[in-house]
């Protein structure tokens, strides 16, 4: 269990003169966090990126009770490395009129969470190429910022105020906007699309989230482990297991507690078992957008079968509740084992038999290959998650890349699409459902004897957290400090989405406006996830 | 074309009876006849997320799935407020979404029938109404008919919750 300290990227940094500050309040050492002075933070993502690491997040919190100047405010940023896992940095802010340096030129992905920290902290980026406003819509006072302390978190808010969203526009003739949204024609989450087209094609389309953030950093706040796992399994409501996971585990490696073998075995069941229910609907729905209601209504049978299992099972449709810090709160007995296994394949194979019925459709076939491309180049410079990095030539897989435990003893086999469209996005979460359900299989043939939960203990205060966790839509990015008496005292926590969302604007220029809905449930990114 | 035949004959209706349950048998019996004689036969959905994680929007879809097949009481979902009968409103009511909540409720036709549906559009569930970015339940932002509570509520739950509604017509 116990991973070698991880020094990789400080001999790097040290290489090229950034002095670096080991803190030893951080778990797990094997993705460390170091300080760094603000003067070297672009050049260390400079460096990260010449050294081919993808930017995993960046986030803000403010100093606590334990640290040197209470009153400082920290930048951190997380970069991943293939083969050399996850290193944080953090650097110091003024608390007077913080500012930081963006990183947005080296990593295009990090432009929204320089604008999700300057709402929130009211930390000037300096040189930001996209300076408007993110989570903070237009009626939010400018001076209001939620994260710091003294902001009043207690509704109602400030005064409000008017203004306008800068979207982008074209001031050519014949060029028309379409808005659309936030409350789109489907029974989906909110967000606004703005698309500007020309005849039939699309020339650009911009995303405006945020609309629904829930103040779920500032709400994890002074809350127990227990309680903060509650509101992570609601981070988003269909990526309840692997959210939960990552929030648990980060909590976990904080304070050193060691999750028992059973444990892991049932939580990568369950992970593996979300990621299939929301494969299987999103195949379905991929495809009603294109009028082929069959695959819809077969899929959804098919879903409607697990959910109905793990209500059976787990006492939750959707499994959430079912993780505790310290391992899981249902064991599975031999029954359960058995019902599992049994459903798992018989989907599994029936999955088989509609992608044969899908592929042999020229009319669904005719709409998504080709549509919505996303090269390779692109997918790397995003540094794309998920499936939708894999259909775009790019792979990180945290169940490979971190191999947390059960993953450690598995080999996972990650598909390796190429030509980023609807097709290969389609493809990579069919072949997805095949390896998760022979993944399930493994795990319940494998399922190692022993408790399901260790004695949770929460770490000292002061110390934080990190772990990251592949679920259905990627990799998920938490991070934890601990205040006092075991209550949480700061967090946060990257959605894939954050990143993927990026990839929707990109892959949908020059496709046709009706095309638009198959490359958007292609892609099916989280609202919530990306708001908080 | 022969492949989708031979799925949909083997796998045949898989729709529930109402007979099913004796719980199911008599709500459905008491849609079908209230959506007849108030709402000409056909009862029109507009599903609002005000500022919910996603798990309710889930539930909802599953209503609509074979099992359940909302449809056949007459009930279908629509992307304009102008042509529903009735918002499904799920989340607590975010800062950001409050205004495009109270848009849609004024472009809803008569009788404007609301259901809260799930903990949160019940009482803000987990993320509280001690928060900056929650603007309340939300009975706080629009008049509430019905609520249905869960988190997320069950497919029979939610059917049961639109039928209330409808029933107060």
């Amino acid at each position: 269990m116990t991973q070698p300290i991880n020094t990789w990227f400080v001999e790097h940094l040290g290489d090229c003169d950034i002095h670096s500050i080991w803190l030893n309040d951080h778990r797990p050492e094997h993705m460390p966090c170091l300080e760094i002075r603000r003067l070297d933070w672009a050049h260390a993502a400079c460096e990260a990126r010449r050294l081919g690491m993808r930017l995993v997040a960046l986030w803000g919190a403010e100093a606590g009770c334990h640290d040197r100047d209470a009153h400082a405010m920290y930048a951190y940023m997380a970069f991943a490395h293939p083969e050399h896992r996850h290193t944080l940095l953090r650097t110091p802010l003024a608390a007077e009129n913080p500012e930081l340096p963006s990183i947005s030129g080296h990593y295009i992905a990090a432009c929204r969470m320089e604008r999700h920290m300057q709402d929130m902290f009211g930390i000037h980026i300096t040189d930001i190429p996209d300076p408007r406003p993110w989570i903070k819509h237009e009626h939010w006072p400018r001076e209001a910022y939620p994260l710091r302390v003294d902001f009043d978190a207690r509704p109602p808010l400030l005064a409000e105020a008017h203004g306008d969203y800068d979207y982008v526009r074209s001031g050519s003739e014949g060029v028309y906007e379409i808005p659309v949204g936030p409350v789109h024609a489907g029974i989906i989450e909110p967000g606004h699309f703005r698309f500007l087209a020309v005849g039939e094609h699309i020339l650009n389309m911009e995303e405006r989230l945020g609309y629904v953030h829930k103040g779920i950093e500032r709400a994890m706040q002074s809350k127990s482990a227990e309680e903060g796992l509650k509101v992570a399994s609601r981070i988003s409501g269909d990526s309840t297991v692997a959210h939960a996971w990552a929030f648990a585990q980060a909590c976990e490696y904080a304070g050193q507690i060691d999750v028992p073998r059973r444990a892991s075995f049932i939580r990568a069941i369950l992970c593996e078992r979300e990621r299939i229910a929301n494969h299987i609907g999103d195949i379905g729905a991929v495809c009603n957008d294109a009028a082929f209601a069959f695959m819809l209504h077969q899929m959804h049978r098919l879903r409607e079968d697990m959910a109905r299992l793990h209500l059976e099972l787990f006492g939750h449709r959707l499994l959430m509740n079912t993780l505790i810090p310290g391992g899981v709160l249902v064991d599975l007995g031999e029954r359960a084992i058995g019902l599992l296994r049994e459903q798992t394949l018989a989907i599994a194979n029936e999955v088989e038999h509609l992608r044969a019925i899908y592929a042999d459709h020229p009319s669904i076939q005719g709409r998504v290959i080709g549509s919505g491309m996303v090269p390779v180049e692109d997918a790397q410079d995003i540094g794309l998650l998920g499936y939708v990095g894999r259909a775009s030539g790019h792979y990180p897989d945290e169940r490979i890349e971190e191999a947390y435990a059960p993953y450690d003893e598995l080999e996972v086999n990650v598909p390796q699409g190429k030509l980023g469209d609807v097709a290969t996005r389609v493809w990579v979460r069919f072949e997805e459902i095949a390896e998760s359900s022979r993944l399930i299989s493994e795990l319940l043939e494998k399922m190692p004897e022993g408790p399901i939960v260790a004695n949770w203990l929460p770490p000292e205060p002061g110390v934080s957290g990190f772990a990251a966790i592949e679920g259905w839509r990627g990799e998920i990015a938490a991070w934890v400090r601990f205040g006092e008496g075991g209550q949480i005292d700061r967090c946060f926590v990257r959605d894939p989405s954050v990143i993927n969302w990026l990839g929707l604007e990109l892959a949908v220029r020059e496709v046709p406006v009706p095309d638009f809905p198959l490359n958007n449930k292609s892609f099916n990114c989280s609202y919530s996830g990306n708001d908080l | 074309m022969l492949g989708i035949l031979r799925q949909i004959t083997r796998i045949g209706t898989i729709t529930e009876p109402l007979a099913a349950s004796d719980q199911f048998k008599v709500m459905g019996k008491r849609l079908e006849s209230v959506i007849r004689n108030h709402f000409a036969g056909s009862l029109t959905i507009r599903a609002v997320d005000a500022g919910s994680c996603n798990g309710c929007e889930l539930e909802i879809h599953a209503t609509n799935n074979a099992y359940y097949d909302i449809e056949r009481f007459g009930i279908h979902f629509t992307a304009s407020p102008r042509f529903a009968d009735m918002l499904l409103v799920t989340g607590p009511v975010s800062v950001n979404m409050r205004k495009a909540l109270e848009m849609t409720y004024n472009a809803t036709s008569d009788p404007k029938l609301v259901v809260a549906m799930g903990d949160c559009a019940v009482n803000c569930g987990v993320f509280g109404r001690d928060n900056y970015a929650i603007a309340g339940a939300v009975s706080d932002i629009i008049p509430v008919d019905v609520v249905i509570h869960g988190c997320p509520p069950t497919p029979t739950d939610i059917i049961r919750g639109i039928l209330a509604a409808a029933e107060m017509r």
